[in-house]
């Protein structure tokens, strides 16, 4: 198995795009951080990069990077390797090397800028959220037939998670506003995992406005102990379901 | 000529010497009792209270005394009375520990309370877990300086103020520390004061809490991780310069209430980490400058009841929401503040932006209508809508703007 | 040695392997023939498990297939279009395929030598023609002596010398007791190394005899004749 990750590893590498992605990401990065006035700020505008770039370039990388290794596939499936393996390589390789991406690129301006609990935080949401769509872009890949069809779910789900999604919960709490929906809108928020990491961001960044009018709900919801228990489970969640069914599709599937 | 006022002088001097005892307290002292010693004594004497414990509660001072506590003696009003009652002018109370006054819903027992009298200082005591620990009323040019005021206070019922003063004039009221209060200082009524270096934190209701109370002065005082933060009301002249408002966080909570407040002065502060750092409601014509606004849920939020308010070259930095109001109508004026979520560019290099400022977020509107939609906050769609919003305004009132934002943060430290 | 027992495989609703049964021998070499679409493909990549059968069951060996790996590295597998990622070199390739079987036995290295692939081992596989690619595909198959041997279309892209090579390498390999199946329509070249030939059309078998018995039942002198006949005869 390590020979195997190794080896995508070193195939992914060689395709440039990640590459091209982890200086992009510095390039923000660096910048960022010297052109914001304030650490705090520059985490902000990290925040809306993680939220916006790292799922769209992390799921349509996936999805390309499975289509063009159908072959390297076949090939491996024709050795005596178990399908799992060679699918948790995969997995486990592009894994690495998004996460390993945003680490170059974000991760040293984030600890040399803003050492605190706030870059941590920014840290590690975008590793759930590289990690989330990563494997989103696996399921999506072995569920559609052609690369042009998976390149459109895979933009289908990042738009669907990063504005549609915000869009239907925004019209539904004016729809029920004189209604008690504090409850059910905040556990729609955190079946969406980029809600889910941007209101973990938000109970750091923006604490002071949180503790006003629907603070009680936001701390009892998000913000204890078991709070970030949950949101930590449901983001892991949101990287075994869509990797798991990916897994059992692929062990069924004629190449 | 001048022979003879010398004379005079040394004689009225000799003669003062004279009259003025000291009397000493405490178990291996001539007097063994407070009470004691203040019957056998004399206008103009001090008394000398030794260290100890001392249970004769409540004290009356009827003299114009003054008492000084050697090595902090205890006072205890074992949580049935009033710990010391002041009814003279010209006491000077200082240097002891007052503790366990008693509790009422019908009279307001006090650890110190002065009533009706003039020039009273109480310098240097510790009130530990009093009702109310200092209350003053219908006094005038009384010193309340250097004590350290805490109590545990659960809950507004059970719970007095830290310096209380009602219908009073001419208090200084001077580097104190307030904790675990219901209000840390209070007035009411209270005309031509000043308040200044005190620290009043942990209390489970306002930090500073007056109203009606005209022509007075806060300056360098602290007020931090109040209940509800400071609430001041319905008053005239107040000049409030270099406090600080810190950490008042909390639903309801302000860093500073501006309730009916008006003619008023509010500068050099710094409003740091509160759910609301300014709530202007019925404000008029106060001038808000150079004031710190930083790392708020909110920095401002004017209500439409305001008129006439100048806000300008204050610092608005790393807030949430920088300000918010509740109506379309703007009677106040921003000019030469600095925002730092201003995207504009000054290339006439003259420090202030080339183009105006709407300091309104589209969002902060749809909050004030829609708390829940706080939810929904910097996610990408709401950060669509607030870059299309300062684009073109369509929604936020035209004329809440700073048309000349300042393009630097002032550096005021 | 290979036995398909009842195996169906259905793509929607066209059925690939239409319930075949089938038993393999060793020392055979076998040639599975017939039209295009007619199911041979499909059946050398189920008994690879590139294609997962609809319904029945394969055993090598005696034992299913399902759920179990090992089994392939009893097969050398030559496919018909060898894909192998494009960024790595021939050496990459092998070395990889090799770190894969991770097993210690010597190898077979007699293609790799009379190919000549040692010279151009750093050549990356998507600058290589279709020919050097087969060449490539080929030495993997039997690099690692395999018991089974799996070659589909194995000259289709060769030039005649290193088709003859291959031929060569496949009659001995024949001879030392090994099972090879060989899909091919240029039955003509492999006149001298087929043993058996199994014949399928739609998804299933029409026959499976051996060349000997094929010869002499038709009277024919080649394969390609023989088969002819015997399916003019079928349908008539």
């Amino acid at each position: 198995m390590n020979k195997l990750i190794g080896l995508v590893i070193k195939d992914i590498l060689k395709s440039k795009v990640i590459i091209i992605y982890t200086l992009f990401l510095a390039a923000f990065g660096w910048s960022v951080f010297s052109l914001e006035s304030s650490s705090a700020k520059g985490a902000l505008s990290l925040l809306n990069i993680i939220l916006l770039s790292v799922p769209l370039v992390s799921i349509i990388f996936g999805n390309i990077y499975i289509y063009n290794s159908r072959e390297f596939i076949e090939l491996l499936v024709s050795q005596p390797i178990k399908r799992s393996t060679i699918w948790n390589s995969i997995f486990i390789a592009l894994l690495i090397a998004v996460n390993l991406a945003f680490l170059i690129g974000i991760g040293i301006p984030v600890m040399i800028f803003s050492s605190n609990l706030i870059g941590l935080s920014v840290l590690l949401t975008g590793l759930f959220i590289g990690s989330i769509f990563t494997a989103l872009a696996l399921m999506g890949s072995i569920i559609t037939k052609d690369k042009a069809r998976g390149i459109g779910l895979s933009i289908m789900i990042w738009l669907f998670l990063t504005l549609i999604y915000d869009g239907l919960l925004l019209f539904l709490m004016f729809q029920f506003a004189d209604y008690p929906i504090e409850k059910p809108m905040a556990l729609f928020s955190s079946l969406n995992p980029i809600d889910l990491a941007r209101i973990q961001m938000l109970l750091q960044i923006d604490e002071s406005a949180l503790m006003g009018y629907t603070g009680a709900i936001f701390k009892k919801f998000f913000g204890n102990f078991y709070g970030y228990i949950i949101t930590i489970v449901l983001l892991m969640l949101w990287v075994i379901i869509p990797y798991w069914i990916s897994l059992i599709k692929f062990k069924k599937k004629d190449l | 000529m001048i022979r003879l006022l010398y004379v005079i002088l040394l004689l009225l001097f000799i003669s003062n010497i004279v009259q003025a005892k000291q009397i000493q307290v405490g178990s291996k002292h001539q007097y063994k009792t407070i009470k004691a010693a203040i019957d056998s004594a004399l206008d103009g004497d001090t008394i000398f209270i030794n260290s100890g414990m001392y249970k004769e509660c409540p004290v009356i001072v009827d003299k114009k005394i003054t008492m000084i506590g050697v090595d902090r003696p205890i006072l205890d009003g074992e949580h049935k009375h009033e710990v010391v009652s002041i009814k003279a002018d010209s006491v000077v109370f200082k240097g002891f520990r007052i503790q366990n006054s008693g509790v009422s819903s019908i009279n307001d027992i006090g650890g110190i309370k002065v009533y009706d009298r003039r020039w009273v200082s109480i310098v240097d005591n510790v009130l530990d877990n009093n009702f109310f620990a200092i209350y003053l009323q219908y006094s005038k040019h009384c010193l309340v300086k250097d004590n350290i005021i805490k109590s545990n206070a659960h809950d507004e019922q059970n719970s007095g103020n830290g310096i209380h003063c009602w219908k009073s004039d001419s208090l200084q009221i001077i580097h104190n520390v307030i904790e675990g209060h219901r209000d840390g200082i209070y007035f009411e009524f209270v005309k031509e004061s000043i308040v200044w270096r005190n620290i009043a934190r942990n209390n489970i209701r306002y930090g500073l809490h007056f109203m009606f109370s005209h022509n007075d002065s806060y300056f360098t005082n602290i007020f931090e991780n109040n209940g509800a933060g400071i609430a001041v009301m319905y008053t005239k002249h107040v000049f409030m310069a270099n406090n600080t408002f810190i950490n008042n966080t909390g639903d309801a909570c302000y860093g500073l209430l501006l309730k009916d407040i008006s003619d008023s002065y509010i500068k050099g502060n710094r409003f740091q980490g509160n759910t609301i750092a300014m709530f202007l409601e019925g404000a008029n014509r106060n001038i808000i400058t150079k004031n710190i606004i930083t790392e708020n849920g909110w920095g401002m939020k004017v209500q439409a009841n305001c008129e006439d308010n100048q806000i300008f070259e204050n610092n608005f930095t790393a807030n949430t929401f920088d300000v918010a109001t509740n109506g379309s109508l703007v009677m106040s004026y921003f000019k030469k503040n600095y925002w730092d979520k201003y995207e504009g560019y000054d290339l006439d290099k003259d420090g202030i932006g080339d183009i105006p400022y709407h300091p309104l977020s589209v969002y902060s509107y749809v909050i004030e209508q829609n708390p829940i939609s706080m939810l929904l906050f910097r996610s990408f769609m709401v950060t669509l809508m607030d870059r299309t919003e300062r684009l073109i305004p369509s929604i936020t009132p035209e004329a809440f703007v700073d048309l000349t934002p300042a393009f630097k943060p002032y550096k005021y430290d | 040695m290979i036995e398909l027992k009842e195996v169906s495989k259905n793509f929607g609703l066209t059925h690939a392997l239409n319930n075949v049964n089938l038993k393999l021998g060793s020392e055979q070499c076998i040639g599975l023939i017939g039209p295009n679409a007619c199911g041979k493909t499909t059946m050398i990549k189920s008994i690879l498990s590139i294609v997962v059968p609809t319904a029945g069951d394969i055993l090598i060996d005696g034992k299913s297939i399902k759920n179990d790996v090992s089994y392939k590295s009893l097969i050398g597998y030559m496919p018909q279009i060898g894909r192998y990622p494009e960024n790595m070199s021939i050496g990459q390739v092998v070395d990889m395929i090799k770190s894969i079987r991770n097993n210690e036995q010597v190898l077979d290295l007699e293609l790799w030598d009379a190919f000549n692939l040692d010279s151009m081992k750093d050549k990356k596989m998507h600058a290589l023609s279709g020919g050097t690619i087969q060449k490539v595909s080929a030495t993997i198959a039997f690099m690692f002596n395999p018991k089974i041997l799996i070659l589909d279309e194995p000259t289709a892209g060769l030039d005649p010398l290193a088709s003859e090579i291959l031929r060569d390498k496949i009659k001995k390999e024949r001879n030392n007791g090994k099972l090879i199946i060989i899909t091919s329509h240029l039955l003509n070249e492999l006149n001298d190394v087929l043993s058996h030939i199994v014949f399928m059309e739609e998804g299933k078998i029409v026959f499976y005899k051996d060349i000997e018995s094929l010869l002499e039942e038709t009277g024919q002198p080649l394969i390609s004749k023989a088969i002819s006949y015997l399916l003019k005869n079928l349908k008539g």
